[in-house]
């Protein structure tokens, strides 16, 4: 076997964790001084004015969404590594009901997981037959309970909230997929569907990467990531800064406030086109709860735009009816609309 | 003549595992074709619930990740 050329300098795995850890960590609080300095002394604004104020979040949020996304992102997808689909499927064959749907919301969390990877997974599950509820139990909770959106709400609101999201979509995953499991779907599978064979060739293939590899795939994948959003970030954080600065309470309160009854609805209708940028509306939801917005329609909001993903639906076409896309859609926001009403009704 | 094939619908992460094959085959100086597999039940029939799979002759050897292009041509070199 012949060595392969090395192209550059591999400095070891030991040193450079140590070291970026700390960068992070001194980034992370040095982030509200520098961005009140900034905001207030080196710019000159007012505290308190809509302008100051303004600027103030937008300094503040756009390193702090950088750095979550950067930092804990990349431990998140090297965690998800060892929890791979064909894992989550050997686990859940041949379990009852209850605990397979249970199981499937709560490896929705941790599996990592693309659209364009739900046709495979659609397809692999019912080969190996697990029933159609489990199997949407993990559609519904995969987008919805997704790493971005917990990361931020972690972030930005504290755990308390983030937990509080992890729930509710947990409960909708749950219970939507053993009311579509009590449906009689089979039929609007499409035919070729059930006669793929398919083969067990990649089964075993990720208890072969080594950590560092794993640590790898999580910063190229986390970089990737951070790519495609930064754009829809700085947007997101610069009319969260607007709602901060210039929009008043009572706007909100009179539209979105929990006396009245369309907000939810209304809110999940403007969520449904905006579907992956996750990462670029938390900030917006971030301003919107500062302001008075009542939690329920927030979750309702965020959940909206993460779970519903019209480009989710084209793909998952080649596999299913029309039909049968509506009845989990619906369901979906059915459940997503019942969060919201829920915690309001709650006062939360 | 090695056959590689990438499997996967055509999102971002296969065109960009495609790439990568394409560059490991010039790392490891073998003669190599390299075709795309978007064709869903042929991609189901080798096994792979998340995309991009990476299969080299007929054998998979990498699912829902971007290895790198010197371990694909490692591959390449010892199968």
């Amino acid at each position: 076997m012949t060595a392969l050329p090395v192209r550059r300098a591999h400095v070891p795995f030991q040193v450079v964790a140590p070291v970026v850890v700390a960068a992070w960590l001194v980034a992370w609080f040095v982030n509200l001084p520098l961005a009140n300095w900034a905001a207030y002394d080196l710019l000159g604004l007012e505290r308190g004015s809509h302008v100051g104020d303004a600027v103030a979040f937008f300094l503040l949020d756009v390193p702090k969404v950088l750095l979550l996304l950067l930092g804990i992102m990349t431990v998140v997808s090297f965690l998800r590594s060892y929890f791979p689909p064909e894992r989550m499927r050997a686990a859940l064959a041949g379990r009852g009901t209850l605990p397979a749907t249970v199981g499937a919301a709560a490896f929705g969390v941790v599996t990592p997981f693309c659209s364009c990877s739900a046709v495979p997974l659609f397809i692999g599950f019912v080969e190996a037959g697990i029933p159609l509820g489990v199997t949407f139990a993990f559609l519904i909770s995969s987008p919805m309970v997704n790493e971005v959106a917990l990361v931020l709400l972690w972030g930005l609101f504290g755990p308390g909230i983030a937990l509080l999201y992890m729930g509710a979509g947990l409960a909708v995953a749950i219970i939507g997929g053993l009311v579509l499991g009590r449906l009689p779907l089979e039929k609007w599978i499409e035919p070729w569907v059930l006669a793929v064979r398919a083969g067990g060739g990649a089964t075993s293939l990720d208890l072969r990467l080594s950590v560092e590899q794993r640590m790898r795939d999580a910063w190229t994948s986390t970089k990737d990531l951070v790519r495609r959003v930064l754009l829809y970030v700085i947007i997101g954080i610069g009319i969260g800064a607007f709602i901060h600065g210039f929009v008043p309470m009572e706007l909100i309160a009179q539209i979105g406030g929990r006396d009245n009854p369309f907000a939810v609805p209304i809110v999940v209708a403007i969520a449904i086109p905006l579907y992956s940028n996750a990462a670029g509306t938390i900030p917006i939801v971030e301003a919107l709860l500062g302001k008075g917005l009542p939690l329920g329609t927030t979750l309702a909001f965020m959940m909206a735009i993460v779970a519903i993903s019209l480009p989710e639906f084209v793909i998952l076409r080649r596999v299913m009816s029309l039909r049968l896309i509506a009845v989990f859609g619906g369901v979906v926001v059915a459940g997503i609309l019942a969060v919201g009403f829920l915690f309001n009704a709650l006062g939360l | 003549m090695k056959i590689v094939e990438v499997l996967g619908p055509g999102c971002n992460n296969c065109k960009r595992l495609e790439a990568v094959a394409r560059e490991a085959v010039a790392i490891a100086g073998v003669e190599a074709e390299i075709r795309h597999v978007t064709d869903y039940a042929e991609i189901v029939a080798h096994g792979v619930m998340s995309t991009p799979g990476l299969v080299i002759d007929g054998k998979v050897v990498s699912v829902g990740r971007i290895p790198s292009a010197n371990d694909i041509a490692g591959w390449l070199t010892t199968a």
